[in-house]
């Protein structure tokens, strides 16, 4: 089961620039939440500092406080590795391990942190492509063909088979349809409006139609703040900023 | 549509463009030629030189006394095995260690530094390596031995194969490496198992490079493994290896011994060869289609 996300005052820099300006937000779980808004408004940063993949980034650090469900993310004696084992993440463009194999690739991150019981690990794969809806077209393949040899759209189902195989609570996307055509873009949008039975998705996306169509709650960012955050339905027919407004009638961004 | 129509008919090159186009294939072909014929002339002429002397007693027999016709140099090739196994065992993972570190971690003035000595240390003529390790090893214990002659090969072989190293890591793109961490999977693991693996292909390609290289080296040995007429299997102890009987051979008196020169080469490079195609065959073996 998913668990909820509560944000508060979440500042995060780039060596002296700081991008987000203090983010409070509350995500429920087992919800599909969307974050929107034009380029270089943060909503990336966002998702990486709920999983402490901003830090990663030299001379990148965050402030303030995230909890997913009991976990204390920025808390004491936080552990980043296992924040991440805990919050999964999709990127942009599909990034399976080349030289692995289908199986290996949905695996890795079982067999890499020390899971060794042969069976379960097998279930395990099949289950996480099953819900990825990849297994039907890898099935025959699985230990013959490389992650790489799939095509852009079944590499991004793989990566999010790859992000589920580890048993997350909360499920990261940052703009995980960018980079495919629409059959593909569909089927994962497809995906994941069933995810969000079994984990929390915070989505980030350019395309506000994708937002309208997989997501209950959306968050508008501008300039590292977050201007508006509320039902889906309510950014993009009556938002209550002018800014919002201006942005999902495509005046600018 | 007239138009259209001389679009499609391509106007026909003048004359000067032909010319240079020739002229520049051409260029390129001889240089091809150019850079194959030295090394076909060095193997032909060995293959000629060298294949009549080889027989079962050179393959399995140690050298006869001086002026004495037969024999073999059998000990020599398993001392080149004996030196190149603890090269390898020197060179290969300090070499890949520093190599790891310079790629992911060494983006700072340390790893400049380690850099700058690495390409000096490549430069560093190989007898001087030899002095330096007889000076280290072979004086401190008072004898040779195979092992200071696997120590100075060895330390030839880091800087060849910690940039070789650097290099294929610094190829593997950062969104693979986010892929690990964005797993769980923690950063020395990611480094290890997804990074190192992702370079694979590149890195044992440059650990054979410096293994070929040191293979047929012979300065930095005459007085670390020293040579051995007989049999020795220690590593403390003085060593033949078929660069250095190659060497003794060829500059001596007798012309039995010069044939077996010629056929020591030939065996040193046929062992190089089939070293380097057996790493290749093995590694090649678990790739994946569309790897």
């Amino acid at each position: 089961m998913g668990v909820g996300i509560e944000v508060r005052s979440l500042k995060a820099w780039y060596g002296k620039n700081e991008s987000l300006h203090g983010i409070d937000m509350t995500v429920p779980a087992n919800h599909v939440t969307a974050v929107i808004g034009p380029s270089g408004c943060g909503k990336s940063t966002f998702v990486r500092c709920l999983n402490r993949m901003h830090e990663t980034i030299p001379e990148a650090y965050a402030e303030g406080s995230v909890k997913v469900g009991e976990m204390d993310v920025y808390g004491d004696g936080s552990d980043p590795v296992e924040v991440r084992r805990r919050i999964g993440m999709v990127f942009q463009k599909p990034n399976p391990f080349p030289t692995m194999s289908i199986f290996d690739n949905v695996a890795a991150g079982l067999k890499l942190n020390g899971f060794r019981n042969r069976k379960q690990l097998n279930e395990l794969v099949e289950r996480s492509l099953t819900l990825a809806a990849l297994w039907d077209e890898v099935k025959d393949h699985l230990h013959k063909k490389s992650g790489a040899s799939l095509s852009g759209g079944q590499q991004q189902r793989l990566c999010i088979a790859r992000a589920l195989a580890v048993e997350p609570e909360v499920l990261l996307m940052d703009e995980p349809a960018s980079a495919l055509d629409p059959i593909s873009t569909s089927k994962i949008e497809e995906l994941i409006f069933q995810l969000k039975q079994h984990y929390t998705v915070v989505i980030v996306t350019h395309n506000m139609q994708q937002a309208a169509r997989v997501a209950e709650l959306t968050g508008f960012f501008l300039m590292g703040n977050l201007i508006e955050y509320d039902k889906t339905e309510k950014i993009f027919t009556t938002p209550a900023d002018k800014r919002t407004e201006d942005y999902v009638t495509g005046r600018f961004g | 549509m007239p138009n259209s129509v001389a679009a499609a008919t391509p106007r026909p090159l003048s004359l000067w463009r032909r010319v240079t186009d020739w002229g520049a294939t051409g260029f390129a072909i001889l240089a091809a030629i150019l850079v194959l014929v030295p090394l076909l002339a060095i193997f032909v002429y060995l293959v000629v030189k060298g294949f009549g002397s080889i027989n079962w007693a050179f393959l399995t027999q140690t050298p006869k006394p001086p002026g004495e016709v037969g024999g073999g140099m059998a000990n020599g090739i398993v001392g080149t095995g004996l030196i190149l196994a603890v090269a390898s065992v020197i060179g290969v993972p300090l070499g890949i260690g520093s190599g790891i570190y310079l790629a992911e971690y060494g983006r700072n003035r340390f790893g400049d530094v380690i850099r700058f000595t690495a390409d000096v240390l490549n430069g560093v003529p190989s007898i001087v390596i030899g002095i330096t390790v007889y000076s280290l090893i072979v004086v401190q214990q008072k004898h040779f031995s195979a092992f200071s002659g696997g120590v100075a090969l060895g330390i030839m072989m880091i800087p060849t194969v910690a940039r070789a190293t650097e290099e294929m890591l610094l190829m593997v793109p950062n969104v693979i490496r986010e892929a690990a961490y964005g797993l769980g999977i923690p950063r020395w693991r990611t480094t290890l198992s997804i990074t190192l693996r992702t370079a694979s292909a590149g890195v044992i390609t440059g650990c054979m490079l410096a293994f070929a290289r040191v293979a047929g080296e012979t300065a930095p040995l005459l007085f670390t493994a020293f040579g051995n007429q007989f049999w020795n299997l220690k590593l403390n102890q003085p060593t033949a290896a078929l660069s250095l009987q190659v060497f003794t051979y060829a500059i001596s008196p007798y012309d039995d011994w010069h044939k077996q020169a010629w056929a020591g080469a030939l065996i040193l490079i046929l062992l190089i060869v089939g070293a380097v195609a057996a790493v290749r065959i093995v590694t090649a073996r678990g790739r994946l289609k569309g790897a």
